[in-house]
């Protein structure tokens, strides 16, 4: 039996795939591998392996840089906010990444790639110092191990739930698999199964979208069925004027200032995961053109993955919905559509696409940490001069290593539940007043490393201490209460406001304190100090401003119609 | 390796599984809101599939022109 009909809410849904489903994933899994082993040949050098020699298309690129961020995390838990906030959850594609997308598309990307640094600490290093490089790899390279770990462990949740797959085969076969086609073809391995992932998602999904638009009757009939319910559900503005006005419980000022300039640029801007699928171009214009490629597809990925949210808010009352202490569990909205829309057969292609993000966020998170590990760890301390063969096998030691590191966190996170959610939010304590740092770095020349590095800290410590002082939905504040958030959300976006700003103001002090490198060194790093590039022998379709503009005019015209 | 090789592969092979899945299993088992989902979208996955492989074919012709 493949559909589900419902009288009492369940604790959860479960699949009984067929066959077919199983041969679909299979598939999939030997393509992956396939690709894996092709390439093997091709990664003859470090900067292949790292980097793919810098020679992928702007295309493939771009894809990869989205997909990259995709985890099936993010598939399930934006499902799960569209039924919570509605059109609402589309601000986090839209002011909460396209901005940046084409910030560090247009400005930023000519210092990372013209700098020819090997990774985003590296680029630390050559604007700043030795100490600011270290503190970004070693909080990246944690950071993103953790990620990698804890993205198998709720795949291995899900597919526990979902399919009835034992927790240590799920966490063993997939990482397995990762690693088989990551040892073998590097990033470029990583990059092209991200490309696929990115179709298998669109192709994966689109379909629920589809049906359940028909079942309820298109926009206008979905508008219909949740004008009683959940009003402005549809909006995404309208309510925005006042916190309480709307689910989230943020304000515009909270929620742009938060989430659409510091949040979003402090990781689309900084994270070396989206930024070396970008520094594996072939060229100066395909890095610029990789986010803005990626900010296309980004701007309708609402439609694919919230709308199956709203729909399944539409479609099934609350009260049939699977359960999680008395509420309805929102994290079932995607497999609650499935369950609704897919029979054997497309069940497979679903289940394939949920894998196929898990994998490759595993993936992207190991070749980003080996590279990191091998450049700005091992050669940087460790041996600091040994043949390129050499980091070529470190490079492949680390993924391993990587690897077993994930599955570890796993099993630690499986161990103790409110972990993730520290996790997430430690990593917003980081990237927030990182971007500070590099807006610093790259548009004022006379930003100084002990700025940088001290200011970078101080950022940081203000967003624990901001967490410390503050509490939303009665978590935080475990110094004392000077302020109490209407939402999570809220305490968030505020926390990074207030860890970028000390951030911003502390690398200005202390670096008009300190004294700076000769502007001649600071050539190509800087961008007072690079000449500008020209793009006059590109086609106009091909220049990354006319892109970057003709993506912001898309941005507010969705933001318009949806308002 | 052109990208669009493995991956037009994979989706027409995907096409051609679901349709042929779709036209032998029918009914209101394996049919949503009055679609044959199978057969739909596997028509759909085998197109996708198709014009992927057509792409990768003329990116070769491109390359080798002296070739035929």
């Amino acid at each position: 039996m493949s559909g589900f009909v419902a009288e009492e809410p369940l604790l959860s849904l479960h699949f009984h795939p067929l066959l077919i489903d199983y041969i679909i994933i299979g598939l999939y899994f030997a393509f992956v591998l396939g690709i894996g082993f092709v390439l093997r040949k091709q990664m003859k050098t470090s900067e292949d392996f790292f980097l793919s020699g810098r020679s992928v298309a702007s295309w493939i690129t771009g894809l990869a840089f989205l997909s990259a961020n995709l985890g099936a995390l993010e598939m399930i838990g934006m499902a799960a906010s569209g039924a919570k906030y509605g059109m609402l959850t589309s601000h986090f594609y839209w002011v909460g990444a396209v901005p940046a997308m084409v910030f560090v598309a247009i400005f930023m990307m000519p210092f990372y790639y013209g700098s020819k640094a090997r990774s985003v600490p590296e680029y630390l290093r050559l604007r700043f110092d030795e100490k600011t490089r270290a503190l970004n790899a070693m909080t990246f390279a944690v950071m993103t191990l953790l990620t990698s770990g804890m993205s198998m462990y709720a795949m291995a949740l899900l597919f526990q739930s979902l399919l009835g797959w034992h927790f240590a085969v799920s966490v063993w076969i997939s990482a397995g698999i990762v690693l088989a086609y990551t040892v073998t073809g590097g990033l470029t391995s990583s990059i092209y199964n991200e490309v696929l992932q990115f179709f298998l998602i669109v192709l994966g999904f689109v379909p629920l979208t589809f049906l359940g638009l028909k079942q309820v009757g298109g926009w206008a009939g979905l508008s219909a069925r949740l004008a009683t319910t959940h009003p402005g559900y549809l909006h995404m503005w309208k309510n925005m004027n006042h916190a309480s006005a709307n689910p989230m419980g943020v304000e515009w000022f909270g929620l742009v200032m938060g989430l659409g300039f510091v949040l979003s640029f402090g990781y689309w801007c900084t994270d070396f995961l989206v930024i070396q699928r970008a520094m594996a171009a072939k060229d100066m214009t395909g890095a610029q053109r990789t986010p803005l490629i990626a900010a296309l597809p980004k701007m309708l990925f609402p439609f694919v993955v919230i709308l199956p949210g709203i729909l399944a808010l539409a479609l099934v009352p609350l009260t049939q919905w699977p359960a999680q202490n008395g509420t309805a569990n929102f994290n079932q909205a995607l497999p609650l559509m499935i369950a609704q829309y897919y029979p054997s057969g497309m069940l497979g292609l679903g289940l394939t696409a949920l894998l196929a993000s898990f994998m490759s966020g595993m993936a992207g998170n190991v070749t980003a940490f080996n590279s990191v590990f091998t450049y700005d760890i091992y050669q940087s301390y460790i041996r600091k001069s040994a043949p390129d063969k050499h980091y070529l096998a470190v490079g492949r030691w680390t993924t391993l290593a990587g690897i077993v590191l994930s599955v570890g966190t796993a099993y630690v996170v499986a161990q103790f539940d409110n972990l993730m959610d520290y996790m997430q939010l430690v990593f917003s304590f980081v990237n927030a007043p990182l971007f500070a740092t590099f807006l610093l770095g790259m548009f004022w020349k006379r930003a100084t490393g002990h700025g940088a590095f001290w200011g970078l800290l101080s950022g940081i410590c203000a967003a624990t201490g901001h967490y410390g002082l503050t509490t939303a939905e009665g978590k935080g504040g475990w110094i004392a209460v000077l302020h109490t958030y209407p939402s999570s959300m809220a305490q968030n976006f505020w926390g990074a406001i207030w860890a970028f700003s000390v951030s911003l103001l502390m690398t200005i002090i202390l670096s008009l304190l300190t004294t700076p490198r000769p502007e001649a060194e600071l050539v190509g790093l800087v961008r007072s100090m690079t000449p500008h590039a020209s793009e006059s022998h590109l086609a106009w379709y091909q220049r990354p401003v006319y892109l970057g503009m003709g993506v912001v005019a898309v941005l507010i015209g969705l933001n318009f119609w949806f308002r | 390796m052109d990208l669009r090789t493995p991956i037009g592969l994979l989706f027409s092979i995907f096409g051609v599984l679901l349709l042929g899945f779709g036209a032998t299993h029918t009914g209101a088992d394996f049919e949503r809101v009055g679609v044959n989902v199978n057969l739909a979208w596997g028509g759909v996955l085998l197109g996708f599939g198709a014009f992927m492989l057509l792409l990768a074919a003329l990116a070769r012709r491109k390359a080798e022109p002296d070739h035929d």
